[in-house]
């Protein structure tokens, strides 16, 4: 026979909350691991009565909608907790906010509502920013109208099981230049296609449409993610707040 | 300008680097602050990755340490893989802090700690990277004073050229001293230099400055002597001993990574020292006597540990746990307070008996039952009779079946090779041990599929131990000793499937050996190993054997001195050894007793609970063993 925890199961899950948080600065180079292990942590330091799984090794109740990739920064991620007993969303946000390092911020907590859609289904797409130092802003201009132009903008990305190659122009939705800015910056909203299109993707596919080179490594920020706005179509520059 | 970050220049270059998250910073409980508002300015390292220096206790201990003490910042910087490294050079970045990004030249002091010898090229490429000159010699006023630490520092000989200043024995009130030292030179308007700085070191007795000995050797090669060449400077240094640990409850606020490490726990020191007197062991031998921490403050500090981090485990650290007097209490105390949480606690004891059993179960009580881990060291009984390691094949086998039958499923055994006298049939018995092991494993649990796992590593021999006048087994009879271990196993067929055998290739401890009981002329062959690209010694893809024998070779050509000459070559009481001006408390003669003793085959009680056997540390460093029991429990303590 094998040996069972001794003891009552855990505490079942009474409240879910839905979470928005950040990844600004020097912990943009943060890797998902890495957060997850540094956010379960602060959730143990902050006392938000998180609920566990069973069994021998039980985890907390955390569930992460698609992160940001590691060198990236983030304005808007999203990740899911369940709770054994109910808390003042504004509550768990201070808490939460307080345990963990700065940079890595939360911004808004609500509770989800009993039945609705799931977090992942309210997210379709994200906004990212793309800063590249060095290049000047009608350079960057001049290479987002020629990335637009294409139909296709095919960018190969090494990942752990070989080369893959996506397609970074199918997933831009829309796209646009920061006028008043020290380098080239662009927005752009990219529709999470699988597999994923990244923003160093985007960046490499305006590298290869316009010839452009950039000295510095360029710094990508997503700034929202959500569903996409139904109307007006191809000019979509809102996404539907996962939140609201 | 000094202490400017250098992060913006930085920055640009993490993308394209594996892991970037551990040279950025910003770990729960680091502290930065600013460089003007202090007086004295350390930069600590531990000369390995981050994922193995940021746990390192010394290194939080001291960092926390100088931290609270207002006039002082200490700032934490440890080795970057050889892919940051390139371009660091090509962009002209310095060795920089993960605490304020700011190069490590600008610091007062470049604390180095050494675990192991193995780190010493990494110490070369943090000099060099931080714009420090490599030769001590050539250092100027505006260079930091370069310390080592750490059990290697009992004998910095191998490194003399490259440091300032070695700290021998434990860290906490030494630095402290040194920083005092440090702060009343400045005050003073620097007076001679650095040159004068380090006089004042070295006369306080609380550092070693290599630089103020003179080492003339014989014809054959070995020392002659080792003389002081200042006035004021001591003919020994002696080691430093914190007694009282309970005034010391560092780590309190543990530095919590965000990058993950081999380490994911809070630890706390339940004691130190150890007078088992295991002969192979230098930690056993350089931190004499047993200081125990009591057990009121390992709950307190454990309690506000895991407060203040939120780490999952906690970790009762020492060189053999299941000694402390109270650990029966500790174990039980903490096994309530944690009851029904996810804090799952942790005794690193390898001790072969019962007892330690029970304490598993008890750590254990609601958690999965894994393996646990014992070191017998030696194969066959006489051989524990060498190393004085006091367990008989009986005891072994009453343990194993207590685990098995406890519910463990696996249990990993620890053996040495290449220990003194030790023949091909010493190692080759560890298989039958292995047989009886899982043997009894099978009856006590009623099951076939129990393990046991047996790791080997190479014996070392090392300074300040009995074992150091041996001679180191040469890597190609380890190597043959191990595969004779290896086919008696594959061949057992009733057992052998049930058992797992790890061990490394008998080279890289070849040169530990080098490392570890080198003089001065052994600096030469690290200089040129470094210089032929070795980095990061201590993990096998990076370590070149070929590269460092002809390093040695370059190094000691027309000498007569050789790789050889400093590892296999068994030495006699009259010669100077190196470390000799460096003094751990253990009498010469006693240590020499004791080797003729394990050749003898005879053992030593430990000293906590026989009477004294006069390895000379209490009376010559004026300390004494602090044991309990105390009679005190555990605070009443509430889970957070």
């Amino acid at each position: 026979m094998a040996r069972q925890p001794e003891g009552p199961p855990p505490p079942p899950v009474v409240q879910r909350l839905r979470v928005r948080y950040t990844k600004r600065g020097r912990l943009r180079f943060i890797s998902h691991r890495d957060f997850a292990r540094a956010f379960e942590r602060a959730l143990h330091r902050s006392g938000v009565p998180i609920a566990f799984s069973a069994g021998f090794s039980p985890h907390p109740k955390v569930s992460y909608a698609g992160a940001a990739p590691t060198g990236a920064a983030s304005e808007a991620e999203y990740l899911e907790i369940g709770l054994s007993q109910e808390r003042e969303p504004a509550w768990v946000r201070d808490a939460l906010d307080a345990a963990l390092p700065d940079g890595l911020d939360i911004v808004e907590v609500v509770a989800a509502e009993p039945g609705g859609p799931a977090l992942a289904d309210r997210i379709e797409a994200s906004t990212w920013r793309i800063e590249l130092p060095g290049v000047s802003v009608a350079e960057g201009a001049g290479a987002l109208t020629a990335l637009l132009a294409l139909d296709e903008a095919p960018v190969e990305r090494s990942t752990k099981d070989g080369t893959r190659t996506v397609d970074a122009r199918a997933a831009i939705e829309a796209a646009w230049v920061v006028e008043e800015a020290s380098c080239a910056t662009l927005e752009v909203v990219v529709r999470h296609l699988t597999p994923a299109v990244r923003p160093d993707d985007v960046v490499t596919a305006l590298r290869r449409a316009a010839g452009l080179s950039t000295p510095v490594a360029p710094v990508a920020t997503r700034l929202a993610q959500g569903l996409l706005d139904a109307a007006p179509p191809q000019t979509a520059r809102h996404l539907v707040d996962p939140l609201g | 300008m000094r202490g400017v970050s250098v992060f913006d220049r930085l920055e640009p270059l993490l993308p394209s680097v594996r892991k970037p998250v551990q040279y950025v910073g910003g770990e729960l409980h680091a502290v930065t602050k600013d460089w003007d508002s202090v007086a004295v300015r350390w930069a600590l390292m531990y000369p390995d990755a981050y994922e193995v220096g940021l746990p390192n206790q010394g290194v939080q201990i001291l960092y926390e340490l100088l931290n609270e003490r207002a006039d002082v910042l200490a700032e934490r910087t440890y080795s970057v893989w050889p892919d940051l490294e390139a371009l660091m050079r090509e962009h002209d970045i310095p060795q920089f802090t993960v605490d304020g990004h700011r190069p490590v030249g600008d610091f007062d002091l470049f604390g180095v700690s050494f675990s192991t010898e193995l780190g010493y090229t990494n110490l070369l490429t943090a000099l060099d990277l931080a714009g420090i000159p490599i030769a001590a010699a050539d250092r100027t006023d505006d260079h930091p004073v370069v310390v080592a630490g750490g059990h290697a520092a009992f004998n910095p000989e191998p490194i003399a050229d490259f440091i300032d200043a070695a700290v021998i024995g434990d860290g906490e009130q030494a630095v402290l001293a040194i920083t005092d030292l440090v702060r009343a030179w400045k005050h003073d308007g620097r007076p001679d230099g650095r040159d004068g700085l380090l006089l004042r070191l070295a006369t306080s007795g609380v550092v070693y400055v290599p630089g103020f000995y003179d080492v003339s050797y014989l014809p054959d090669g070995r020392i002659q002597r080792v003389v002081p060449n200042r006035p004021g400077v001591p003919w020994r240094v002696a080691k430093q001993t914190v007694m009282d640990l309970d005034e010391w409850p560092y780590p309190k606020q543990p530095l919590v990574p965000l990058a993950e490490t081999v380490h994911e726990r809070y630890s706390v020191e339940i004691f130190r020292g150890c007078t088992r007197g295991c002969r192979f062991c230098q930690a056993g031998m350089i931190t004499r006597p047993v200081r125990e921490r009591s057990i009121t403050t390992i709950g307190e500090m454990v309690q506000k540990g895991v407060a203040a981090t939120g780490f999952e485990e906690v970790g009762l650290l020492s060189l053999s746990s299941a000694d402390h007097s109270e650990i029966a209490s500790v174990a039980k105390g903490l096994a309530d307070v944690y009851d029904g949480t996810n804090v799952s606690l942790s005794l690193p004891s390898t001790r072969v008996d019962a007892f330690n059993v029970t304490l598993a179960n008890e750590l254990s009580r609601n958690g999965r039952r894994t393996g646990l881990t014992f070191a017998p060291e030696g194969g066959s009984e006489r051989m524990r009779k060498v190393i004085n390691k006091m367990v008989t094949e009986e005891d072994l086998i009453r343990t194993v079946a207590t685990a098995y039958g406890n519910g463990w499923r696996q249990v990993k055994l620890y053996f040495m090779c290449g220990l003194p006298t030790e023949t091909d049939d010493d190692v080759t018995a560890i298989a039958g041990v292995a047989s009886r092991v899982i043997e009894t494993g099978r009856q006590a649990s009623g099951r076939k599929d129990i393990r046991c796992t047996v790791s080997i590593g190479g014996f070392v021999p090392k300074p300040h131990t009995p074992f150091q006048w041996a001679a180191q087994l040469d890597h190609e009879s380890v190597d043959r000793r191990l595969a004779a271990l290896k086919a008696a196993v594959v061949k057992d067929k009733s057992f052998g499937k049930s058992i797992g055998l790890r061990y490394h290739d008998g080279r890289p401890s070849i040169i530990e050996g080098m490392l570890s009981r080198g003089d001065r002329r052994v600096g030469a062959a690290i200089r040129r190993a470094w210089e032929d690209g070795a980095r990061f010694d201590g993990w096998s893809e990076h370590f070149s054997f070929d590269r460092w024998v002809a390093a040695s070779e370059a190094a000691f050509a027309g000498s007569s001195v050789s790789l050889d000459w400093f590892t296999t070559r068994e030495r006699d009481l009259s010669e100077v050894l190196p470390w000799d001006h460096l003094d751990s408390g253990l009498d010469k003669d006693w240590l020499w007793g004791d080797w003729q003793d394990a050749i003898g085959e005879s053992e030593v009680e430990d000293c906590r609970w026989s009477p004294c056997y006069d390895c000379g540390v209490c009376p010559s460093m004026g300390t004494e063993t602090q044991v309990g029991p105390t009679g005190r429990a555990l605070l009443p303590l509430s889970p957070v």
